[in-house]
C-alpha cells in the first residue's frame, strides 16, 4: 500500500466518521406531537419554554376546540398520532384512561402537585395543571340601558327580571355548559336543582353550543347575561368590553385541564420529559397567566380583571360523580329543555 | 335519442370493441376511486351506528334508542322545514338570475355573473358574522327583522345566500345551452311568450331546475355551520350531529344521524335518477346557440331583479369587511388594520392562508381532471348499466353527507393501521382527497348536464370515420366544454378554500388551512379578526374568479366562435 493511497483512505475515513458523528446529533432533536385545546396564544410562550429547557426536542402542536381534539383523539383510538396531550379537559381525558388509551406514568413533580390535581392511581394516567370556572358574565353598560339589577347569586338569575336575556352553553355540546348543570344539581340537589332549571329555563335567550361564546356574546352586548368559561370573561373585559365577572354565591362548577402520555407512543421518553416539565414551576407559572387557578401550591399570578379568591367558590364535586352521571343527565336535561321539545310559557 | 345513434349503439351492445372495453376499465377504475374516496370512509364511520361505545355489534339498539327520543322528530322537521323553505326561496330567484344571464341583455353582464358568485367564495361563518352584526340584539338594522334574528329567519336568511350560488351554477348551465332554432320556429308559428316559456325554454331546463333543486335542499339539510351560529335554539339534524360527534364524542349515535341525513339524499337520487331518463340532448350537431336580441323592456327587468339581488349579496359581504376593520363592536367603532395581523391570533398566522392556497390549486386542477373524465365516461360509456349506476350513487352521496360525518370517516378508514393507504394520513394529500371527494357532486352534475346537451351523433360520426373515441373527447368534447370544465375547476377551488366541517379532523401542524384558522379565531371570541380572515379568503377567490372572467371574455370567446353564425 502506497502512503499516498493510505493517506486518502484515512482521510475518506476521517470524513465519515465525522459525518457518522454528525448524524445523530441532527436526529436527536425529537419532534413531539401534542393535542391540546389550549387557547391560541398560550401556544408560543409553552412551545418556547419547554423547548428552550429541552433543546433535542421540538413540539408540533395540533390544536382545536376541546370537542375536535377530544373527537379526533377517540377516533384515532386503534392508531395513536397524539404523543402526549397537553391541555385538554380532564373529564375527556379520564375517559380516555378508563378506555386504556392512556400510558400511565407519575411525572417527577407530581407530588407537590394540589391533591385535586391528580388522576388517583399509581402510576397516575393523568395530571392537572390548572382549572377553569364556569361564572356570570353581565354586561353593565346594557343593563343600565335596560335598568336591570345585578344579580348576586343563581338563584336571581331566576327572576322573572331577566326574561330572554341570559345565554349559556348547551351540556349536550359544550364541556363547560355540563360542568354548570352538574354543579347546580351537585350544590342544590337534584330535586331543587331541576326546579331552579326550570324556571331558569324562562329566562333562557339561547343555549350556545360553546363554552366561551356565552361571555363574549354578553361582553358583547347581544345579550345581556353569559353563564360561561371565567377566562374567556376576564380578557374581553381587558379588551374594553363593559363587562363584569360575577362569582354567585352558591359556588361555581369547574373543570381542570390536564396533561397525559397517549399510550403506544413511539417518543415515550421525550414525552415523559414533556409531562415532567408540566408540572414545574416555570410551566405553572406560565398556566397562571391566563388561569387563576393552577395545579402548584404557591404559584398565583391572578390574570387581570380576575374576580379575586375565586378559588374558595369552588363547589366540592366529585370528577367521578360528574362522568358517571353524564349520559343520565344529558337524557334528563334534553327532555326537558333542548329546542321545540320544551316550548317554553 | 335519435335512431342514428341508436343503431349502433345496439351493435355495440352484442359485442363491445376494445374501445368499449377500455372505458368499462375506466368507469371501474372511477368506481373504485370514488368507492376509497367517499364510500368507505362513510361506511367507516356509519358502521359504528350499529355498535355501543365498546365497538360490540349491537343491532339496531342505537336507532331504537335514536327514535324513542322526542327531539328527533322535531330536529327532523326542522331541517325538513329549513331546507323546503330556502329551497323554495333559492331555486326561484336563481332561475330568474340564470335567465337574466343567458336570455337577457345585460349591461356588464360578467359583473352580475361574477357577483352572483361572491357567497360561494366565502365560508360559511361570514354570512353568521355579517347577520349578526346587521340583525343582532346591536345591529344596524334590527328593526327589519323584528329584533330577533336567532332562529329559523337567521338560518334561512344565510342559507339563501349561501345556496343561491350554486344553484345560478347548475341553471347557468342548463340555460346557456339553446337551440336557436326552436325559438326561431316558436317564432315563426306566433306562440305567445308564455307558451314559448313553457313548451321551449321550461323543458329545456327542466333537469337543471331539479338538480339544483336538489342541491339546495341537501345542502341546507346537512350544513351545520349556519345553524350552529345563528340557529339559536333551533335544533336541525345536522346541529344534532355536531352534539353528538363534538359535544359528546358518542360517535355511535353521530353515525345514526347522519344515516337519518342520507335519507333525503336517497330520495334526491331517485328523483334525479327518474327525471335524467327523459331528459334528450339539446344541442345536436345541427344546433344553433341562442344569441339573446336586445329588448327594452325585457332588459330592463331583468337589469333591475340582478341590482337588487346584487346589492343584497354585496350588503352581506361589506359588512363582513366593515366589521373586519372595527375595534371592538360595538362600544368601540373606530377602525384597525390590527385584525389582519393574523399571527396575533393565531400561532400559524397567515401561513395557514398560503396552505389554503396549495390545497385549492391542487384540488382544482386534480380534482377537475377526475370530474370531468369520470362524468365523461359515465356518460359515454355504451352498456354497462349497472356499473355506471354505482357510479352516479357514489357521486351523488357526498353531497348528502354532513362534512363531520366525512371527515370523522377519513380518521377512521385512513387511519387504520391495516390500510395500505394511511401513510396519507396527516399529509396535504388527504386534505385534497377528502375535498375533492366532499364537493364531488355538483361538478359531476354540471359536467353531466352540460355532456348530456352535446349529441351523441358526434360520437356516432367519429365511430364511422374510426376517429379512436379518446380524439374525439379531446378534440371535440373538451373544446366544447371548456368554459363547464372551467367552471368545475373555480367551483373545487373556491370550495377548498372555505371548507371546513371536514377537514377540521384531518389538517397537521404544517397544513393547518386558513378556514380552520378563522373558525379557531371566531371561537376564541376574536369575532372581527375571523371576518378579517374570511374578507381574505374571498377577495382571494373573487381574484382567481376574476381570472376566469378575463380569460372567458378574450381567450375562450374564440374557442367558442364555432358555436356562433
Amino acid at each position: 500500500m502506497t502512503m499516498a493511497n493510505w493517506t486518502r483512505r484515512a482521510l475518506w475515513a476521517g470524513v465519515a466518521a465525522a459525518a457518522l458523528a454528525a448524524t445523530p446529533a441532527l436526529a436527536q432533536k425529537t419532534k413531539l406531537t401534542v393535542y391540546t385545546a389550549l387557547e391560541n396564544d398560550q401556544l408560543d410562550p409553552f412551545k418556547k419554554a419547554f423547548e428552550a429547557d429541552n433543546p433535542t426536542i421540538e413540539i408540533a402542536w395540533v390544536r382545536d376546540s376541546t370537542g375536535v381534539v377530544a373527537a379526533k383523539l377517540m377516533a384515532e383510538k386503534d392508531n395513536p398520532r397524539a404523543d402526549i396531550i397537553w391541555g385538554l379537559a380532564a373529564s375527556n381525558v379520564g375517559l380516555m384512561a378508563s378506555q386504556g388509551m392512556l400510558e400511565p406514568y407519575t411525572p417527577a413533580g407530581a407530588a407537590a402537585l394540589k391533591p385535586l390535581f391528580r388522576s388517583g392511581k399509581t402510576p397516575d394516567t393523568w395530571v392537572g395543571m390548572d382549572a377553569y370556572l364556569s361564572v356570570v358574565c353581565f354586561n353593565t353598560a346594557e343593563a343600565a340601558k335596560a335598568k336591570k339589577p345585578k344579580p348576586e347569586s343563581w338563584a336571581d338569575l331566576a327572576k322573572p327580571d331577566y326574561k330572554d336575556s341570559i345565554v349559556m352553553p348547551n351540556p349536550a355540546s359544550s364541556g363547560t355548559g355540563y360542568l354548570t348543570v352538574a354543579a347546580w344539581l351537585h350544590v342544590m340537589g337534584e330535586e331543587a336543582g331541576w326546579k331552579f332549571m326550570d324556571a331558569l329555563h324562562q329566562n333562557i335567550a339561547q343555549y350556545i353550543h360553546s363554552g366561551s361564546a356565552p361571555c363574549v356574546q354578553a361582553a358583547k352586548g347581544e345579550r345581556l347575561i353569559g353563564i360561561g368559561l371565567d377566562t374567556r370573561g376576564a380578557s374581553e373585559k381587558t379588551k374594553g368590553a363593559p363587562l363584569e365577572l360575577i362569582v354567585p354565591k352558591e359556588g361555581l362548577g369547574w373543570e381542570l385541564e390536564a396533561t397525559a402520555i397517549v399510550k403506544g407512543t413511539k417518543n415515550l421518553a421525550a414525552a415523559k420529559k414533556l409531562a415532567d416539565w408540566a408540572t414545574t414551576k416555570k410551566a405553572n407559572e406560565l398556566y397562571a397567566k391566563t388561569y387563576p387557578i393552577v395545579a402548584l401550591a404557591g404559584v398565583a399570578n391572578a390574570p387581570p380583571n380576575y374576580p379575586a379568591d375565586i378559588e374558595k367558590a369552588m363547589v366540592k364535586i366529585d370528577v367521578e360523580w360528574m362522568a358517571k352521571n353524564r349520559d343520565r343527565i344529558l337524557a334528563e336535561w334534553t327532555k326537558r329543555y333542548d329546542g321545540k321539545s320544551a316550548p317554553k310559557k | 335519442m335519435s335512431l342514428a345513434a341508436a343503431g349502433p349503439l345496439k351493435a355495440a351492445t352484442v359485442r363491445p370493441s376494445r374501445e368499449d372495453v377500455a372505458m368499462r376499465l375506466g368507469v371501474v377504475a372511477l368506481a373504485a376511486i370514488l368507492l376509497t374516496m367517499v364510500g368507505l370512509p362513510l361506511w367507516a364511520l356509519l358502521a359504528k351506528g350499529f355498535q355501543d361505545h365498546e365497538g360490540r355489534f349491537v343491532g339496531l339498539a342505537n336507532y331504537a334508542a335514536y327514535f324513542a327520543t322526542p327531539a328527533l322528530f322535531n330536529s327532523a322537521l326542522n331541517s325538513f322545514e329549513v331546507a323546503a323553505i330556502s329551497t323554495l326561496i333559492v331555486v326561484p330567484l336563481a332561475f330568474l338570475y340564470a335567465y337574466a344571464l343567458t336570455r337577457a341583455v345585460l349591461p356588464a353582464r360578467w359583473l352580475f355573473q361574477g357577483i352572483s358568485l361572491i357567497p360561494i367564495f366565502a365560508p360559511s361563518l361570514l354570512p353568521g358574522i355579517a347577520l349578526i352584526y346587521l340583525f343582532g340584539t346591536q345591529g344596524f338594522f334590527k328593526a327589519l327583522v323584528g329584533g330577533q334574528i336567532y332562529g329559523m329567519k337567521g338560518i334561512v336568511i344565510a342559507q339563501v345566500f349561501y345556496c343561491f350560488p350554486h344553484a345560478v351554477l347548475i341553471l347557468t348551465t342548463a340555460l346557456r345551452t339553446a337551440d336557436a332554432r326552436l325559438y326561431e320556429a316558436a317564432d315563426a308559428l306566433g306562440a305567445s311568450k308564455l307558451r314559448v316559456f313553457l313548451t321551449v325554454t321550461l323543458p329545456g331546463a327542466k333537469y337543471g331546475v331539479i338538480s339544483a333543486a336538489m342541491v339546495v335542499f341537501t345542502l341546507v339539510i346537512t350544513d351545520f355551520g349556519v345553524a350552529k351560529v345563528i340557529g339559536g335554539n333551533f335544533n336541525v339534524l345536522a346541529t344534532d350531529v355536531y352534539k353528538q360527534v363534538i359535544g359528546q364524542q358518542n360517535f355511535s349515535m353521530g353515525a345514526v344521524v347522519g344515516m337519518v341525513l342520507l335519507l333525503p339524499a336517497a330520495l334526491a337520487f331517485t328523483v334525479d335518477r327518474l327525471v335524467q331518463r327523459r331528459q334528450v340532448a339539446l344541442l345536436t350537431a345541427r344546433a344553433v346557440p341562442l344569441v339573446p336580441k336586445p329588448k327594452l323592456a325585457r332588459d330592463a327587468f331583468f337589469t333591475v331583479f340582478c341590482v337588487v339581488v346584487s346589492v343584497g349579496i354585496l350588503s352581506i359581504i361589506g359588512m363582513a369587511a366593515w366589521g373586519s376593520l372595527i375595534k371592538y363592536w360595538p362600544y368601540n367603532l373606530s377602525l384597525t388594520w390590527a385584525n389582519y395581523r393574523f399571527e396575533a391570533f393565531d400561532a400559524n398566522g397567515w401561513d395557514s392562508y398560503f396552505n389554503s392556497i396549495r390545497m385549492a390549486l391542487w384540488a382544482a386542477t386534480a380534482g377537475t381532471v377526475l370530474v370531468f373524465v369520470g362524468a365523461w365516461l359515465t356518460e359515454k360509456t355504451r352498456g354497462f348499466g349497472a356499473m355506471r349506476g354505482v357510479v352516479q350513487l357514489l357521486a351523488f352521496l357526498p353531497m348528502a353527507v354532513p362534512g363531520l360525518v366525512l371527515g370523522l370517516g377519513y380518521i377512521f378508514f385512513f387511519n387504520a393501521p391495516s390500510n395500505p393507504l394511511n401513510f396519507l394520513y396527516a399529509t396535504m394529500a388527504i386534505l385534497v382527497i377528502n375535498t375533492v371527494g366532499h364537493f364531488y357532486t355538483v361538478g359531476h352534475l354540471t359536467a353531466t348536464t352540460a355532456l348530456k346537451q352535446i349529441d351523441p351523433e358526434f360520437e356516432a360520426v367519429s365511430a364511422s370515420l374510426k376517429v379512436p373515441v379518446w380524439r374525439t373527447f379531446l378534440r371535440v368534447t373538451v373544446p366544447i366544454c371548456l368554459p363547464v370544465i372551467l367552471d368545475i375547476a373555480i367551483y373545487l377551488f373556491v370550495n377548498a378554500m372555505t371548507t371546513v366541517s371536514s377537514v377540521i379532523f384531518l389538517y397537521s401542524p404544517d397544513t393547518k388551512l386558513a378556514s380552520v384558522a378563522a373558525l379557531n379565531i371566531e371561537e376564541a371570541g376574536t369575532t372581527a379578526a375571523a371576518a378579517a380572515l374570511c374578507v381574505v379568503i374571498v377577495l382571494t377567490s373573487a381574484a382567481v374568479k376574476g381570472l376566469h372572467l378575463l380569460a372567458d371574455r378574450f381567450l375562450f370567446d374564440r374557442l367558442q366562435a364555432w358555436r356562433r353564425r
